[in-house]
């Protein structure tokens, strides 16, 4: 196949992982050479990118993003969210199940599939819901979404805790014919019935009605030992409080097969920006304290939790711009999750670039099972999924000017550290000079398996 | 004083401003003539989200002693899903002219966002919002303590209170009941710590919210051994929603009615407990015979009807430090 000359980049004095400059080649849609600045071999007519200082990841994978279409197409569209995703650095997001209809079919996570095939931002892996319309009462055809076109691995519901214990041990050892595993969003419901925010000094202050942390730690390890008794893969969305990470420690140390998300704003944010009711800051699990933000950075760093999600949450303004209590949860995040993780965690000196490599996409891609051509290693033959960062470039946030569809952001107004310059999907780029790059038409659109 | 939300963070001297004015306008209301031409032409608006008759009638009543226009403006139900957002109203009310609005709202937080959101201009008084505030409640039983424990109108409250300008130095008050669903014991505690009096919060655990041991007072689960060892100088009993006593979605807070009132329900026998200046406060409307019985309730020593009186005055002073301009309040 000959290659077009404008799908062939070199990247000059890029730092892979932040390490020492190289050049590399992108070409049909893999790393073509990577090699000391200069020395390279170009294809004639390949784009020159200077990009000193600049750091080269692999290209990031989101295990926790709301698309919202079908059904809320006024929050989000799998082309909006994908398109945002690619300009946050992803080349692969998971799509959360709770859209309307659910997907909890093989026809709804087929369709999301395909619309993402079709907007050809990100590489889009619907999430299958684990019960029948989030219901929590009888599991869903979790082998037909397995065996669909869009392949599922990754079941969820997501918004809802799996909380019958009975159902979720059934889900944990139904998946394992597949290789699938179970992302629990950990909520005991009873405990947090009409809950607001974070229970504790500001919710007592506040009068809103309070979110305790045992509500997800008890869920937490209930699962932890379903898992073990059963010997399933267990995956623990968007952890949020000290004791969780607790238990998660316990857990590995224990060799039980559990891993573990944190989401960007739970590294930073705390329940003291409840104080003022602006709704762009509730979300669920909630922001919680001081302590807790340390425990979870802590975790991160040493491995206890594995990756960082975004849980993006998109919602149309009037779902944000009401009282608190009417008001959604959720926040929008795939703009700003690499600049988070970069100051709470490489500024810091927590974490090396390597380390964001392995949090932001390896290991999200391992737990999807979507490793054998995302997460990859930036080597010689290997798919050109890459992501340029500009570490030293700091950027204001707007919600208003992000690309996603909505304006949510809990980070608005702020200074958050980190660009990301290029992004690059099987060698194509999906952003350019800090922008989308408008795609001329659909992707290959597949559905093999679709007429089954 | 732009808008009156909270009773946290309000200072000492602002709060003591509140109960003096609350007094000159007391004072205006034993005469035959009760209306004030001070807020004539200015325009209150009552925006009422959650029924309250007493509330609503106590601030009309309050605006109308003071000349304003007051409209009264009753929204059922919760933005988004039902109706007009608050937002709309909000702009809604801007548009016509509103200078002040009294707001009372099922949602915690919902003055606080009509005052920052940059929906609109007027000063917001905030008439109770969820389970966070209701800081003109605060202020009223605090100016009928003054008057009783510190200014000396005696047991009828018909003598002339001496207490302008006095803090509440050294007065215990207990506060007795649901205090996790209450904006009445969270506006006190602050207000009357920042008076300088000392509170005593008395409660089953269930009701009292994971956090209190931030605010500024003790907390108690035994209310004999609270009047008997600590012997408050006025007792404020809350009310207590029948719906936290069924075993349903978030009920089950205590046993059963029978066992609440045995163990917090405020009585004769309790009563003869307390010094014999000690006050019975309630910010109504009581469940007779769960938290408090008939015979303290008429008790001459309760001060239960005078606080509604009160609560006028003190809403003519709040209404009139909001809306009156800096000349007029320096004239005061």
């Amino acid at each position: 196949m000959s290659t077009p000359s404008t799908t062939a980049y070199v990247l000059r004095g890029v730092r892979p992982y932040g390490t020492d400059p190289v050049d590399v080649v992108l070409a049909d849609g893999v790393v073509a050479a990577i090699g000391a600045p200069g020395t390279v071999e170009v294809p004639g007519g390949a784009t020159e990118i200077p990009a000193s200082g600049q750091v080269l990841l692999p290209g990031l994978v989101d295990l926790h993003t709301h698309l919202r279409e079908p059904g809320r197409e006024d929050a989000e569209t799998v082309f909006s969210g994908t398109r945002a995703a690619a300009a946050g650095g992803f080349t692969a997001v998971h799509a959360m199940a709770n859209t309307t209809p659910t997907q909890d079919t093989a026809g709804v996570v087929e369709q999301v599939y395909r619309l993402g095939q079709e907007a050809g931002w990100v590489d889009v892996h619907p999430v299958g819901a684990v019960t029948v319309g989030l219901g929590g009462e009888r599991l869903a055809e979790l082998g037909a979404m397995a065996d669909s076109a869009a392949r599922v691995r990754v079941f969820s519901d997501d918004g809802k805790c799996v909380h019958d214990p009975v159902l979720m041990r059934r889900a944990l050892e139904y998946v394992k014919a597949f290789d699938g595993i179970v992302a629990q969003h950990a909520q005991e419901p009873r405990l947090t019935e009409g809950a607001q925010m974070n229970e504790g000094i500001v919710s007592a202050q506040i009068g809103l009605t309070g979110w305790p942390a045992v509500a997800e730690e008890s869920i937490i390890a209930r699962d932890v030992l379903l898992a073990e008794h059963v010997g399933s893969r267990l995956h623990v969305c968007h952890l949020s409080t000290a004791g969780s990470v607790e238990i998660i420690r316990w857990a590995k140390g224990r060799g039980i097969n559990v891993t573990a998300e944190v989401t960007p704003h739970h590294l930073v944010l705390t329940d003291e920006l409840a104080r003022d009711y602006d709704p762009v800051f509730k979300v669920n699990p909630p922001l919680r304290t001081a302590k807790d933000v340390e425990a979870v950075r802590e975790g991160l760093a040493d491995g206890t939790i594995d990756i960082v999600a975004t849980d993006h949450a998109p919602h149309p303004v009037e779902d944000k711009d009401c009282e608190w209590a009417s008001a959604a949860f959720g926040m929008t995040g795939l703009e700003t999750a690499l600049s988070v993780v970069q100051q709470t965690m490489v500024d810091t000196g927590r974490m090396t670039w390597a380390d964001v490599a392995r949090v932001l996409s390896e290991n999200p891609a391992r737990i999807g099972r979507i490793d054998g051509g995302q997460g990859r290693a930036i080597a010689v033959g290997e798919p050109a999924n890459l992501t340029l960062v500009d570490p030293d470039a700091t950027r204001a946030i707007d919600g208003r000017s992000q690309v996603t569809a909505s304006d949510n952001t809990p980070f608005a107004g702020m200074e958050l550290p980190g660009r990301v310059v290029a992004t690059f999907l099987r060698g194509r780029a999906t952003v350019l000079d800090g922008a989308v790059v408008e795609s001329t038409g659909t992707g290959s659109v597949t559905l093999e398996g679709a007429a089954r | 004083m732009k808008h009156l939300l909270t009773t946290q963070g309000l200072s000492k001297d602002d709060a003591i401003l509140l109960l003096d004015t609350s007094a000159q306008m007391a004072a205006t209301q034993s005469r035959e003539n009760k209306k004030l031409p001070t807020l004539r032409g200015r325009t209150v608006v009552n925006l009422f989200y959650e029924d309250s008759t007493r509330t609503r009638i106590s601030f009309e009543t309050a605006a109308k002693r003071l000349s304003a226009d007051v409209i009264n403006f009753s929204a059922k139900g919760s933005s988004v899903s039902k109706g007009e957002s608050l937002k709309d109203t909000a702009l809604t009310l801007h548009a016509m002219g509103a200078d002040a609005v009294v707001v009372r709202h099922s949602a915690s937080g919902a003055a606080h966002q009509l005052a920052h959101a940059g929906w609109l201009d007027a000063g917001v008084l905030n008439a109770g919002d969820g389970m966070h505030q209701h800081p003109t409640q605060a202020l009223l039983d605090a100016f009928t303590i003054r008057r009783h424990l510190v200014g000396n109108v005696g047991e009828d409250g018909r003598g002339t209170d001496t207490s302008a300008g006095a803090d509440l130095a050294g007065v215990r008050v207990a506060i007795v009941g649901d205090v996790l669903h209450s904006r009445v014991a969270r506006s006190n505690v602050y207000l009357l710590h920042t008076l300088g009096a000392e509170v005593t919060l008395v409660s089953p655990p269930t009701l009292v919210p994971v956090g209190v041991e931030t605010w500024p007072c003790r907390v108690s689960y035994h209310l004999d051994e609270t009047l008997e060892q600590w012997q408050p100088d006025a007792v404020m009993m809350l009310r207590v929603q029948r719906e936290r006593m069924s075993g349903g979605a978030g009920g089950a807070f205590f046993p059963s009615p029978m066992e609440y009132s045995r163990k917090f329900g405020f009585d004769a026998r309790r009563l003869a407990v307390l010094p014999d200046h000690a006050i019975v406060l309630h910010p109504g409307p009581m469940n007779r015979g769960l938290e408090i019985s008939a015979a303290a309730a008429d008790h001459p020593r309760s001060v239960i009807v005078e606080q509604v009186a009160n609560g006028v005055a003190v809403r003519m002073a709040a209404l009139y430090l909001l809306l009156a301009g800096t000349d007029e309040r320096n004239a005061l």
